[in-house]
């Protein structure tokens, strides 16, 4: 079978990988180079929980190509912490009880970081519409959108 | 917010600190079962039926076995014989079909290659000739004059019948006499009442890993809601005794009851048997959707009758659970979960059936919903009639200590006053409805159950301590068990590691099902924790050369008169010295779990042009006891709430003509996302159970039940439009809406 040979930046690291046509960005990512944070929900781009940063914009993995990733540079779940400093988004979720099973939430933080960098200062409504492509079936989104709220507030309080 | 009668001081119960398996799920390393590679491991595939109902007359697998990578194929007939009397036989049967395929989606074969894509392209190659046969699709179909049987092994259960039926079940409960109820009201309503089936929709598919060693031995690694359940139900799929199998508990995404069973387990095992490797299956979505448990759709026709000053004298009710493929009873559940009210005239007729649609399986407080959709639409249409408060003809006629169930068992101490008055006192009921908008108050029972657990309790030589348990935690139960052996051992909450550890490593646990992880394995681990203490105190008193009865234990020390307290890590950096390590195990079977009542208010604004229903507040009461961790209580309420949001208002399975379920995926089997929502406000009541030694009443289930019925009540206050059938989808209600208007 021919496959394509990928060069990207993932999470700060130049990584490499030989990827079959047909191979998703979600399957290279969690067999190839072994992050498995990013979850496959649905494969069909519908429940977000496999959600990345390709060069800064959201994105469902499941629905990109590995050979899509040329070039790219991709933040994963286990790229938004830096060393041992959880990024405020991971701080929030744990002080706020955000998570119970805990499989959306790596697509939930990349997600709701993509919407920091973009609006440190979001509204509610606002947070909701950001994150209506990521499902959660335990906790209602309450303390989902809680903890975003919070880590906004964290975010703009670091900047200033 | 809480509202508590009493509230006793607890130093750790009640607090919110970090859950200890937070950091690995906020970074990402967690590890769910689809996360977990093996070395050597083979991709497993499954070939399932493109027939609601066939005979299966061949399968020829040996194009399939030819194919790159394929190192097994397995069918029924490499699975073991069950009579069908066994309680497993109709599990085993749905996770590989034997002479039939009982509905579309049932597995048939499945192999196992090098690659996933090796071996999805095998199962293609698997061939299969199938003998179509009339299918049964609807509890309209099933109780039809002349129908075909769905499933020639079941027989109806409790009515002692032999012959093959599309009856599951048949039961009557009651009291009184409901005739003489009818001519004592004023007002008789009577409606029926229909919802389809809608899934569980955990966002983690089914997965696992399964490792068969040379010498039969076999490490299965599952994520499940019981890993001890995973054993015992892949034992007897494959008529092996118990200790072939080790299972480990994988993180699991996610169960609301449909994890209960399992579906992957025992293929896994005979392909990795086969192939002398380990296989790996994970389910897609499309999978989960249309072969996994959905809850039942149901039919339930309620009568209701009430005097004019509001008191409730007869319920009469028929009510059909469509089971799916086989056996169950939902139905018998479903009657029994109506024990909200005193009602002392009660007749109910329940019917399960049996349909070559997928085997349903347990949703968060299973039946119930479904039940609380008709009783509690027939209510608030009394109190409208009489006009009088929702929550007031509810406090009228709602159960205390002592009334009788729906079984005639008599309630223990609960909580449902209470909880009406908390949202009778909210500010929510308090505020004006919003102009246009309407109100609805809706309520739910759960009954919660107690059964098998073990914990022990290790204290570390650093004075630590490891809390091990078999309950997999799925809504942050590791956190109540740490905060209650805090509380016993007076060790701060950081102190203590908990986990769920493997069939192998800790006593025999049940499910974690029923709202029972932490009442009852909660009580194994104050239980171990107790016998620790008081070792703990005879350590002291060897130490300090006293006597055992002059030592108290208080604040995690020992405390002895006119000595310096010992300390617990003081005590175990001399375990060595003076008897070895400290280490206490509990099992028990808990009795007195503790019923859990909701009371739900929602306020609504219905579209008229396009039938959306806006959800505008929500608010929540529901009696916890005495919440262990604040915060997953109101999770576990907040979440409840959301799912039967999402089944009232846009979840359905939808089937063609033939069978098939024409949106098997998570764009067109639309659950509720972030944006259809507003906050939900919980509103946690302690009525402490007497059954618990701090009061805990199971609290994952109950959250459900309103939603629906409240949905309902709103939408009749908005609209003056009674919904029966569900969804109340936006063509739904459209078309709702033009009928009113005779349009």
């Amino acid at each position: 079978m021919p496959r394509t040979h990928v060069n990207c930046t993932v999470n700060g690291d130049e990584v490499d990988f030989l990827a079959a046509d047909s191979t998703s960005l979600l399957n290279a990512l969690r067999d190839e180079l072994g992050l498995t944070g990013a979850k496959e929900g649905c494969g069909t781009g519908d429940c977000g929980a496999c959600t990345i940063l390709v060069d800064g914009r959201v994105n469902c993995a499941c629905l990109m190509f590995a050979a899509e990733a040329e070039g790219t540079t991709i933040t994963t779940v286990e790229g938004i912490a830096r060393g041992d400093h959880l990024h405020p988004l991971q701080e929030a979720f744990l002080e706020g009880a955000a998570l119970q099973c805990g499989v959306c939430t790596p697509g939930f933080l990349v997600a709701a970081k993509a919407l920091l960098d973009e609006n440190p200062e979001p509204t509610e409504t606002e947070i909701r519409y950001a994150l209506a492509g990521n499902l959660c079936r335990c906790t209602g989104y309450d303390k989902v959108i809680r903890a975003v709220q919070e880590a906004a507030v964290a975010v703009n309080g670091a900047s200033k | 917010m809480t509202v508590t009668e009493n509230p006793p001081t607890y130093k750790f119960v009640g607090t919110r600190p970090v859950r200890h398996d937070g950091l690995d799920k906020v970074t990402g390393k967690a590890r769910f079962a689809a996360d977990l590679d093996m070395t050597g491991q083979l991709r497993g595939a499954l070939v399932r039926s493109p027939h609601s109902h066939a005979r299966i007359v061949s399968i020829d697998t040996r194009r399939a076995e030819a194919m790159p990578g394929v190192k097994a194929v397995v069918t029924g007939d490499d699975f073991a014989d069950l009579d069908c009397a066994h309680p497993e036989f109709d599990m085993a049967v749905n996770l590989m079909a034997r002479t039939e395929a009982l509905y579309n989606g049932h597995v048939v074969a499945a192999v196992a290659a090098v690659t996933a894509a090796q071996a999805a392209a095998a199962a293609a190659a698997v061939e299969v000739e199938y003998q179509p046969l009339p299918a049964v699709l609807t509890i309209d179909d099933a109780i039809a004059q002349g129908a075909p049987i769905a499933n020639t092994t079941n027989r109806t259960m409790f009515t002692g019948d032999t012959e093959p039926s599309n009856l599951a079940s048949v039961n009557e409960l009651g009291r009184g006499d409901v005739e003489a109820g009818f001519e004592a009201a004023d007002i008789i309503i009577e409606r029926e009442f229909r919802t389809v089936a809608v899934h569980q929709g955990y966002i983690e598919p089914h997965a696992c890993v399964a490792d068969c060693g040379q010498d039969g031995k076999t490490t299965i690694w599952a994520s499940s809601q019981g890993h001890f359940a995973v054993r015992s139900k892949t034992a007897a799929a494959l008529g092996w005794s118990t200790d072939r199998i080790k299972v480990i508990p994988a993180e699991i995404g996610g169960g609301f009851g449909g994890k209960t069973t399992i579906y992957l387990e025992p293929v896994a095992v005979l392909l990795s048997q086969k192939a002398a490797r380990p296989v790996k299956i994970v389910m897609s979505r499309e999978e989960v959707l249309r072969a996994t448990g959905p809850a039942p759709a149901t039919k339930i026709t309620a009568k209701i009758g009430a005097t004019n000053d509001g008191e409730i004298t007869t319920l009469q009710a028929t009510m059909y659970f469509d089971n799916g493929s086989s056996k169950g009873l939902s139905a018998l559940t479903g009657a029994m979960s109506l024990a909200s009210y005193k009602l002392p005239n009660l007749q109910l007729h329940a019917i399960g059936t049996v349909t070559n649609t997928p085997r349903s399986a347990a949703y968060r407080a299973p039946s119930a919903p479904q039940a609380a959709f008709a009783v509690e639409t027939l209510i608030d249409e009394v109190a409208q009639r009489l006009n009088m408060d929702p929550i007031d003809i509810r406090l009228q006629n709602a159960v205390v200590e002592g009334d009788p169930t729906a079984t005639g068992a008599p309630h223990p101490k609960i909580g449902f006053v209470e909880s009406l008055e908390a949202i009778k006192n909210s500010d929510h009921y308090n505020s004006p409805v919003p102009e246009g908008a309407g109100r609805g108050v809706a309520t739910g029972f759960w009954f919660n159950i107690g059964e098998q657990s073990s914990a022990t309790v290790n204290l570390n030589e650093d004075g630590t301590a490891t809390v091990v348990t078999g309950s997999p935690d799925i809504g942050g139960s590791r956190a109540s068990m740490a905060l209650m052996a805090a509380e016993e051992l007076g060790l701060a909450v950081e102190r203590i590691t908990p986990i769920v550890a493997d069939t192998e490593s800790v006593g025999f646990t049940d499910i974690t099902e029923g709202s029972r992880a932490t009442f009852a394995t909660g009580m194994a681990v104050v239980n171990a924790c107790r016998e620790l203490i008081d070792e703990l105190k005879a350590r002291a008193a060897t130490i300090k050369g006293v006597a055992v009865d002059e030592v108290e234990w208080l604040d995690g020390a020992a405390v002895i008169a006119g000595h310096d307290p010992l300390t617990l890590p003081e005590i175990t950096a001399l375990a060595k010295k003076t008897g070895g390590p400290l280490t206490a195990t509990a099992s028990l079977n808990a009795a007195g779990a503790g019923p859990s009542f909701a009371v739900h208010v929602a306020d609504v604004a219905v579209d008229q042009e396009t039938g959306q229903t806006t959800i505008l507040r929500y608010t929540a009461s529901q009696d916890a006891g005495t919440a262990i961790h604040p915060s997953y209580v109101e999770g576990q309420i907040q979440g409840g709430s959301v799912q039967g949001i999402g089944w009232a208002l846009n979840e359905e399975y939808i089937y063609n003509s033939s069978g098939a379920m024409e949106n098997a995926g998570f764009l067109d089997y639309r659950m509720p996302v972030a944006s259809d929502l507003p906050m939900i406000d919980a509103i946690i009541v302690e009525v402490p159970n007497p059954s618990h030694p701090y009061g805990v009443r199971g609290v994952g289930e109950t959250g459900i039940v309103p939603p629906i019925p409240a949905l309902a009540n709103a939408i009749a206050a908005a609209t003056g439009i009674r919904m029966t059938s569900l969804p109340m989808s936006p063509p739904r209600l459209l078309a709702a809406i033009n009928e009113r208007d005779g349009n």
